[in-house]
């Protein structure tokens, strides 16, 4: 971190501040993992890190970036735009997944098939 | 020039995103972006998609507002739910409701909103009969559910898409 030192105090704060909204957000969703009780409930809290977590976290990036570079920093929001939209394909998919082994087993807490199936 | 862009949108997004890329504005740059994104465009149009016809720019700004505020307040509910003990009992469930919208594009961007936000996910989308089935974390209401889906993203997406 050669260029910490240029960094002025604000942006060093705010970009602090929003890396540990970003980490407590990823924290907590992963701690959703152990704490909720069947699958389908934890497949959400993951989505936390996906969402807040990665935001907050670019953001604090790109404060950071455009105040060393001196020039306004903007490309973290590919990153985001690609973490979006490919998160809840392997969330749909695990949760696909999961859906038909339940209803393959038996298992009655699950809705059953639609009648008119595709 | 259609025979040359078929896909304006998306050999602009490329070009878009070689730029932020390369964080350069260089006419160098912005010519390598563009073959490179008009000789995906030319691709695409082999594939042969479905046009994508944005009708309501608003209606596409005035979506990504109201999705950004409700994942992040679906984050506070979801982290809520975490982190805290809870006072009340949570019951979470599978929610099944009719949508109207038919477009694939508009389908798929109604997914990655609901799937991306914490609290709600997409499991089955029956193409017959227009039927979603859902699962909710913190189902309280499943009347409040359909109504918000229908009326916060349904709607604005009928609007977006054809």
């Amino acid at each position: 971190m050669t260029q910490a030192p240029d960094l002025p105090l604000w942006a060093a704060i705010l970009a602090a501040i929003f890396v540990l909204i970003g980490a407590g957000a990823t924290f907590i969703g992963s701690m959703g993992l152990l704490r909720l009780k069947t699958f389908y409930e934890r497949v959400h809290s993951p989505t936390m890190g996906t969402t807040l977590g990665t935001v907050c976290i670019l953001l604090a990036s790109a404060c950071v970036s455009s105040v060393v570079h001196a020039r306004f920093s903007v490309h973290e929001a590919l990153i985001f735009l690609f973490v979006s939209l490919t998160t809840p394909v392997t969330l749909m998919l695990l949760a696909r997944a999961a859906l038909y082994r339940d209803r393959v087993a038996g298992d009655e807490s699950v809705p059953v098939e639609d009648d008119r199936s595709n | 020039m259609t025979r040359l862009v078929p896909h304006p949108l998306l050999t602009t997004c490329l070009l878009v995103m070689w730029l932020l890329l390369t964080q350069s504005v260089s006419p160098g740059q912005i010519l390598l972006g563009g073959i490179v994104a008009l000789i995906a465009g030319k691709t695409m149009a082999l594939l042969r998609p479905d046009p994508v016809e944005i009708r309501s720019w608003r209606a596409v700004l005035r979506l990504t507002g109201i999705v950004a505020v409700d994942i992040l307040r679906s984050n506070l509910a979801v982290g809520r739910i975490v982190a805290l003990p809870s006072r009340r009992r949570r019951v979470s469930g599978f929610i099944r409701l009719p949508l109207a919208i038919t477009n694939p594009y508009a389908l798929t961007t109604l997914a990655i909103i609901l799937t991306a936000t914490p609290g709600t996910l997409w499991l089955q989308y029956n193409r017959t009969t227009g039927s979603l089935l859902l699962h909710v974390l913190d189902l309280v209401d499943e009347e409040e559910w359909i109504r918000l889906i229908k009326h916060r993203y349904e709607r604005l997406l009928l609007e977006i898409f054809a």
